[in-house]
């Protein structure tokens, strides 16, 4: 099989999660971009592996060995990133990414950060439930 | 690396190439779906058939572990785990119009930007790179399971170290927000269901 196979639909693959990561605003919906681009690198790594274990006679097998960590690591920030896109849920009663502009240095508000900001923050659709956990 | 000094040709595709060409068509189809489709459900459902396809390309690959692997994590829990998220969310079951965020077109711009670069690169690089599948397997389990505890033990004690904090950080994660929010959250909770339903 040429390699160029895996490779591209792995590219095609990884710029669609990124299209996604940028595109989505629900925060789960993001979390699915970031599994489509992880699945992309790991596609390419096994696909590289097989080539080298044959063309270089590699036998760490490394490849496959870093998609199991990858495997197990995307387990892992899927957990972690459901619990707090829930704890932001419950806290805000959103998982809109677009509202939580907590953090967010607009041009206007970006100069003075006394309290010019946090009522520009607060301006959001959320306020009621930024002041509620205040 | 010896490259093929008269490699095969790409009018001629194999086999197995051809069942990756079409495996892997329904995979990056189901991926685009998964990332434009405007019901949140639907876009997990999706995911499924993405995570499916690329399984069936490992088994294609020869690497059967990973491939049983890939069904058992992906397709098994963290689809499920998004699909709780989903519910836990209060997703609106239906077609959502607010799905893409304002900057879809930019996001668009920026990723056929990068898959055009990547193809381009990619295909220049390894457009003479044959992969020989015959022979041996070259991730059946036990090549696998040897390399992973000959040469990758402590990598892979580190990381059940890692899942073991990753599983108390999500108990912390939710356990904390609850505490913190039990009080506040019992006032304004009809105000929300009406705010939610309102949305729908």
């Amino acid at each position: 099989m040429h390699l160029v196979y895996p490779a591209v639909l792995s590219a095609l693959l990884f710029c669609t999660g990124l299209y996604g990561v940028l595109a989505r605003r629900n925060a789960i919906l993001v979390l699915m971009s970031v599994e489509l681009m992880l699945n992309a690198v790991n596609l390419n790594l096994v696909a590289f592996d097989v080539w080298l274990s044959k063309a270089a006679r590699e036998t760490l097998h490394s490849g496959q060995a870093l998609t199991l960590f990858t495997i197990a690591i995307a387990a892992a920030e899927i957990g972690i990133g459901l619990a707090i896109v829930l704890a932001v849920h419950r806290n805000r009663g959103t998982s809109d990414i677009d509202r939580l502009r907590d953090a967010a240095e607009g041009p206007g508000d970006g100069s003075d950060d006394s309290d010019g900001s946090d009522s520009a923050a607060a301006t959001a659709p959320g306020a009621e439930k930024a002041e509620a956990t205040a | 690396m010896t490259l093929a000094a008269a490699h095969p040709g790409f009018l001629s595709p194999t086999g197995v190439e051809i069942a990756f060409l079409l495996v892997g068509l329904a995979t990056f189809g189901a991926a685009l779906v998964t990332v434009t489709t405007k019901q949140l459900v639907h876009a997990a459902l999706w995911l499924v058939v993405t995570l499916g396809g690329l399984a069936v390309e490992y088994l294609l690959l020869t690497a059967e572990f990973i491939a049983w692997v890939q069904v058992l994590i992906y397709v098994g829990s963290v689809v499920v785990l998004l699909l709780f998220g989903l519910m836990l969310t209060k997703a609106p079951i239906g077609r959502s119009p607010d799905a893409d965020s304002g900057n879809r077109w930019a996001a668009l711009v920026v990723a056929v930007a990068a898959a055009a670069a990547l193809v381009w690169v990619v295909v220049d690089a390894f457009r003479t790179t044959w992969i020989d599948l015959d022979g041996a397997a070259a991730g059946s389990t036990a090549v696998t399971g040897a390399s992973l505890f000959q040469n990758w033990v402590l990598p892979f004690e580190a990381l059940s170290v890692l899942l073991l904090a990753a599983l108390v950080g999500a108990i912390v994660l939710s356990r904390k927000a609850k505490a913190d929010a039990a009080a506040p959250q019992v006032p304004e909770a009809p105000g929300e269901q009406a705010a939610e339903e309102g949305a729908r």
